[in-house]
């Protein structure tokens, strides 16, 4: 055989306007699935903050709470952990075999489901804590 | 465009009656200097004004000639009747304009699964898309994640590898005394290998995912179909089908599958890849988990 010629991975992520719903799911997943173990970090680093007392935990949480980016990310980070929650229980449903033919619409399900429940969650967040 | 020369005289004429030679030899240099005509008419692109016409962008690139091996983009006008599929067009344009052009195919009628290409970002039988039904310009590659050989021809060697890796054969316990004796199988379990007998090894499944793309020791869809074809199969002997398991459970086998759906989407005989391959991760699971 002569040389051949490679193309490299361009048509990979460089063609997501054709994506199918499968495959959004699978990257949105990965996403939230990263977002969700660095928050890990953050939340482990702010509760850690109460074992200099419980002073040192109310103010730490009150200062961020005060921070309306901080606001903001809170009603991102539910997007990305309810979205995590029900597309995972859609995998559950695919690894058990049930509905594959139906994947694309329980994703989309799963798209409007966490859509709703965010906005519906804007103003409990952005009134922020009372303490 | 075409490099193409005129056909040259037949020569059996030439050898006839010495003393019709002169007009013999007239006659053939007229239709010699007809069809140099006409083919210089056809290679000047024919006459396509007030028809319904398509513009296909064929992926280009010859390895053998230094001029084509910058991979580019040709176009070509094709007029379009209703019913058109990719592969005619690519014959239209082949046949007419650009006789280098070059892609697989044979039957036309997809079951020898040999013109899979990449149709407007999708992996299609170029035998089984309408033309009617793309946008234009229509773009014609070769399947992604495989190696160009030419023109629209990928090469397909890791494909059957991985195709022949899954052991694609019967190896039955025992065979009937009488060895003429039918091993027929019930209804109800041909039912539920239906679907993935109807591969045609075409290739667009393994060219949709994204884990073979990124990861060649993956068996890909169309193998752990194949896996799925004998395991499912009751008359499959049971000492293949915990040697089949083993095979598809190793690391590059079914775990693989991130269950994107890629290939089921693709697939232009509709079989439900991703079902086969979630059916082989469930059985797997069994295997290990046999207890007693």
């Amino acid at each position: 055989m002569s040389q051949s010629f490679n193309r490299g991975l361009v048509e990979d992520f460089g063609r997501w306007r054709e994506f199918s719903a499968g495959m959004w799911a699978w990257v949105f997943h990965k996403f939230t699935g990263w977002v969700l173990v660095g928050y890990l970090f953050t939340h482990i680093a702010v509760l850690s903050t109460a074992l200099s007392g419980p002073a040192a935990y109310t103010n730490t949480i009150t200062t961020l709470e005060g921070l309306l980016v901080v606001r903001v990310l809170e009603v991102g980070l539910l997007a990305v952990a309810v979205f995590h929650m029900l597309n995972g229980s859609r995998l559950l449903l695919v690894d058990l075999g049930v509905g594959l033919e139906r994947q694309d619409v329980s994703f989309y399900a799963s798209l409007i489901l966490t859509g709703a429940i965010v906005v519906a969650s804007v103003p409990t967040f952005m009134a922020g804590v009372s303490l | 465009m075409s490099t193409q020369v005129p056909k040259e005289p037949e020569t059996e004429e030439v050898e006839t009656d010495p003393v019709v030679k002169s007009a013999q030899d007239r006659r053939i240099r007229e239709k010699a200097e007809r069809t140099a005509r006409e083919r210089v008419k056809t290679d000047e692109a024919p006459d396509l004004e007030g028809e319904d016409t398509r513009v296909i962008k064929v992926f280009r690139y010859d390895p053998e000639v230094p001029e084509k091996q910058e991979p580019r983009f040709d176009e070509f006008h094709v007029p379009f009747d209703k019913g058109m599929t990719v592969l005619d067009a690519l014959m239209y344009a082949r046949d007419t304009y650009d006789s280098s052009l070059t892609f697989r195919h044979s039957c036309r009628q997809a079951v020898c699964g040999s013109d899979a290409l990449f149709v407007n970002g999708s992996q299609r039988l170029g035998c089984q898309t309408q033309l009617g039904d793309l946008d234009e310009p229509i773009r014609i590659e070769p399947l992604p994640h495989q190696d160009v050989v030419k023109d629209l021809v990928v090469d397909m060697q890791h494909f059957y590898e991985q195709m022949e890796a899954v052991d694609p054969f019967f190896d039955p316990d025992d065979l009937p005394a009488d060895e003429m004796a039918e091993q027929a199988q019930t209804r109800a379990n041909r039912e539920k290998i239906k679907m993935s007998t109807r591969c045609i090894w075409c290739g667009a499944c393994m060219s949709s995912c994204n884990i073979a793309a990124g990861n060649n020791d993956y068996l890909g869809p169309a193998a752990i179909n194949k896996a799925y074809r004998f395991a499912m199969d009751e008359r499959e002997g049971s000492d293949k089908k915990r040697e089949r398991i083993e095979i598809i459970e190793r690391e590059n086998g079914v775990w693989r599958c991130q269950t994107q759906f890629s290939c089921t989407e693709v697939c232009p005989k509709d079989i439900p890849l991703t079902e086969h391959i979630q059916a082989l991760k469930r059985e797997a699971v069994k295997e290990n988990l046999k207890f007693w």
